[in-house]
């Protein structure tokens, strides 16, 4: 039957299109990222035409709609950074213990429950967690420690942290676990308990995996914007107190776009803001990439 | 020699008792957490519920009335993220996982997957606007919203897509390139359909990831209210998650709207967390399975 | 010299969910002999090994029924502390796993995690159980630098140094050699020779000829039943049962 009559030439011609096909539908991601750095950059740079780079980063004053305007986003860039370092001092400490535990100590049934918590907790939309730091934890730090507002740095970092906890967790957990089981029974062998296992040879062997995942973790801190538009009060102001209002820079972009002019002075400097915020994110997410290639997790031997 | 007093293993004893205790805490304030963010929004927002909510548009300046305009735009969106994003993930995580070798120009593909997975969802949305809105001249519409989530939820498909492929044994492919078939022939008959179940959930996942996006809609394709349910892709509409965000910070009338704002939230997060919850459910089932 | 007993088995019986993986094992270890258990792969070895020091506690699926004495005390007994037994039985697993530390750190694990913080000792400790595994003067000029350096053979005896620096009185082996070469092969077998004045030492082999190099007793295991089991010598001349005769002449499945 030579109904299907393909020649061989014709096959691996076919064969070799349907390659190069996929190949250029998987540049997509990459085309997709310098599209994005490309947009901003175009939109953003017009900005310094107005104030030099130095004055944007390091200027104290964020008046965009003064006259004359005020663009210097160092205010905004503290409160990211703020609400990123005081989120993770909350989220690395739970999703690295989270992640011991569901790696190493809790049993199967409980672990059967507790993932899925995990990764309901990654996907609650911000919003939500936005409006719940809002209509509930605010009321309550306002009473709790009688502060002027419940919509503050401290409020948003919780809020962050929340969100970032399940990102840790998992990454952490997958390294944790990767681990080969040879090196914890050669601990457990030696008589060390099961801590001391964890803590000399577990943790040190998946420290690469663990700092990637805290790294990853901040950089979706950093990013989150609904949270921190929502609940971390929105001053321009370098913080002073845990319980001083911020603007980290999402929250100023997400805020200001809609009535920023377009093509207007404001509007392009909320593209560099954004440019700034891209860069930081760029900046944790190559760093994670690093780590994580660079200290490979050692196996057992390498023979 | 050797002393092992018993003071000594006591206390290495108590150290992990304490150290363990640790880790079931913080297991557990997670899930209290969660737990706490439930039972709030349920026993405040199920009263908002009802028939007239979940049909109408909202009416008097939207203080009262229902939700259907948004429930409809979140569901266009993400439907239409989803359309976009999963022909381009599914390829580029056949090429990546089938035709690919290990190299300089995998590795490149690949940071530019794990980056765009970090890329700050504020600034797809401006990108959305510069590129989508305004460059390509779609407008705020429901099509340039689409856009947006669809290169956001990119890297949730391809991941998900590039698991269930490497699930598939190797022996499937074996088998059948060993009966004379093409690396495609193999990839679209064998790998596909085995791991169709597996790319199936990480659509689910890439659909509720796009329904809770709010920042990439904000400038692409949400606004602030139309009574008109949508007619064409070049519309705007309304999103779920955008109402929350306006109802509760720009409404006219902040506190007496809070019950349409938890009836939103809850509204809101049943989707999500239902389609994540279908994932989860499916996905162990297919464990099981194998 | 009068024999001495160390480890008494008693009708242990082994499950992994429901595959029953030993029935009624029962063996007596004497203290200062090297017991070899042998037999086809699958049959039990690892397992039974793996009972002695409780390290199958680390799988979750399991059932143990009997006992097993160690010293005169059940180490199945619920009081007793696993983590001191693991102390006293020191364990060398089929693949070198050495930690992805310093040849010195590696050897001083133990030391450390059991509280010793006195550094001329551990460093002392170390040197002497270095010298004993017949690996200090390889290792004496790079003893801070990572152990994954090392070769197989190498690397196999700084695990066994390493569960001597503990001094265990028991040492668990689990086919030490299967993944080195007749050289490294050779170093071991040596090693044991010289171990067994002052541990008492149970290997797994699926190699006879190591079983009949090395050991005093062989306990043939088949399908997770104790088949044989008798002084090294008597087993590979004059086996008393068909089933270990065909066995060790290699007429076997
Ligand atoms: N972790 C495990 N789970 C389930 N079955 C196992 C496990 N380990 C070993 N087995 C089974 O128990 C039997 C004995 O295994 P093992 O003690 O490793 O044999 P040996 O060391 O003699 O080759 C084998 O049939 C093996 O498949
Ligand atoms: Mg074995």
């Amino acid at each position: 039957m030579a109904t299907s009559s393909h020649s061989g030439k014709s096959r691996y011609r076919t064969e070799k299109i349907i390659r190069i096909t996929f190949f250029c539908i998987s540049l997509a991601s990459i085309a997709t990222l310098a599209l994005i750095t490309i947009f901003l950059f175009m939109e953003g740079l017009p900005i310094f035409k107005e104030v030099s780079v130095k004055d944007f980063v390091f200027g104290q004053y964020w008046y965009p709609t003064d006259e004359p305007p005020d663009f210097g986003i160092f205010s905004l860039i503290v409160g990211s950074l703020s609400v990123t370092v005081v989120s993770s001092l909350i989220s690395i400490p739970l999703g690295v213990l989270t992640a011991l535990y569901l790696a190493e100590t809790a049993s199967a049934g409980i672990r059967q429950w507790v993932k899925p918590i995990v990764e309901l907790m990654a996907a609650l939309p911000s919003v939500v967690i936005g409006f719940f730091g809002m209509v509930l934890i605010a009321p309550f730090l306002q009473e709790v420690f009688g502060v002027a507002t419940g919509l503050n740095l401290f409020n948003a970092s919780l809020m962050l942290a929340f969100m970032s906890i399940p990102t840790i967790c998992s990454i952490s957990e997958d390294a944790i676990f990767s681990v080969p089981t040879e090196l914890k029974e050669a601990s457990l062998a030696l008589g060390a308990t099961h801590w001391e296992t964890i803590a000399r040879v577990i943790l040190p062997a998946s420290l690469s995996g663990i700092t990637t995942a805290i790294i990853l973790g901040m950089s979706r801190a950093i990013g989150e914007t609904m949270v921190v538009l929502m609940v971390a009060g929105g001053a321009a102001i370098v913080p002073i107190s845990l319980f001083d209002p911020v603007r980290p820079m999402p929250a100023s972009i997400a805020a200001e776009m809609a009535e920023a002019p377009f093509r207007g002075d404001h509007y392009h400097a909320l593209f560099a803001t954004a440019v700034v915020l891209f860069l930081f994110t760029l900046l944790f997410n190559l760093a994670a990439d690093y780590i994580s290639h660079k200290y490979k997790q050692v196996g057992a031997s390498t023979l | 020699m050797f002393k092992n007093s018993n003071s000594v293993q006591n206390r290495r004893k108590l150290l992990q008792f304490i150290m363990f205790g640790f880790f079931k805490m913080s297991a557990a304030i997670n899930g209290i957490a969660l737990l706490i963010i439930f039972y709030f929004l349920v026993s405040r927002g199920w009263r908002a519920i009802t028939w007239t909510f979940l049909t109408q548009p909202p009416i008097d300046s939207m203080t009262r009335g229902g939700i259907l305009p948004c429930i409809v735009g979140t569901v266009c969106l993400s439907l239409g993220a989803i359309i976009v994003a999963i022909p381009i993930g599914v390829a580029s995580a056949i090429y990546l996982n089938e035709y690919a070798f290990q190299g300089r120009i995998l590795r490149i593909i690949r940071l530019g997957i794990s980056n765009l997975a970090g890329v700050p969802s504020i600034v797809f949305g401006l990108f959305g606007l510069a590129f989508f809105v305004v460059y390509l001249k779609m407008g705020v519409s429901i099509l340039a919203g689409a856009l947006t989530l669809g290169v956001l939820t990119l890297p949730v498909i391809i991941g998900t897509t590039e698991e269930a492929l490497r699930a598939v044994p190797k022996t499937y492919r074996e088998a059948s390139l060993g009966l004379g078939a093409t690396k495609w022939q193999t990839i679209y008959r064998v790998v596909l359909p085995a791991a169709l179940p597996g790319i199936l959930t990480g659509g689910i996942l890439g659909l509720s990831r796009a329904a809770g996006e709010t920042a990439p809609i904000m400038f692409t394709a949400a606004v602030f209210f139309t009574p008109s349910l949508p007619s064409s892709v070049f519309d705007e509409i309304m999103a779920l998650p955008y109402h929350i965000y306006v109802l509760a910070t720009a409404g006219t009338n902040i506190e007496a709207t809070r019950h349409l704002q938890y009836g939103t939230a809850l509204v809101l997060i049943v989707l999500v967390l239902g389609l994540n919850l279908m994932a989860i459910i499916y996905r162990a089932r297919l464990q099981k399975q194998h | 010299m009068e024999k001495s007993l160390k480890i008494a088995i008693k009708e242990l019986n082994f499950f992994y969910r429901d595959f029953k993986a030993l029935t009624d094992v029962s063996l007596d270890v004497y203290a200062h002999e090297v017991t070899a258990f042998i037999g086809p792969s699958g049959c039990g070895k690892s397992t039974l090994l793996r009972c002695l020091n409780r390290m199958n506690d680390l799988i979750s699926y399991i059932r143990i029924k009997g006992s097993i004495f160690l010293d005169d005390q059940n180490i199945y007994d619920p009081g007793m502390d696993v983590v001191s037994l693991r102390r006293r039985i020191g364990m060398v697993f089929q693949k070198p796993n050495p930690f992805p530390k310093s040849v010195f750190e590696n050897v001083a694990y133990g030391l450390r995690v059991n509280g010793i913080k006195d550094k001329a000792y551990i460093a002392q400790q170390v040197e002497t159980s270095l010298k004993a595994a017949a690996l200090w003067d390889e290792v004496k000029d790079r003893i801070h630098e990572s152990a994954l350096g090392l070769s197989g053979g190498q690397q196999q005896r700084l695990c066994i140094a390493r569960a001597m620096a503990v001094q265990p009185d028991v040492l668990l082996m689990d086919e030490p050699c299967s993944a080195l070469d007749p050289i490294a092969t050779q170093k071991i077998e040596e090693l044991i020779h010289k171990l067994k004045k002052t541990y008492t030492i149970i290997i797994v082999t699926h190699n006879m000829q190591q079983a009949a190099r090395v050991s005093d007793i062989t306990a043939f295991f088949y399908l997770g039943k104790l088949i044989e089991t008798d002084e090294t010598d008597a087993i590979f001349t004059r086996p008393k049962l068909k089933q270990t005769e065909d066995y060790i002449t290699g007429r076997f499945g």
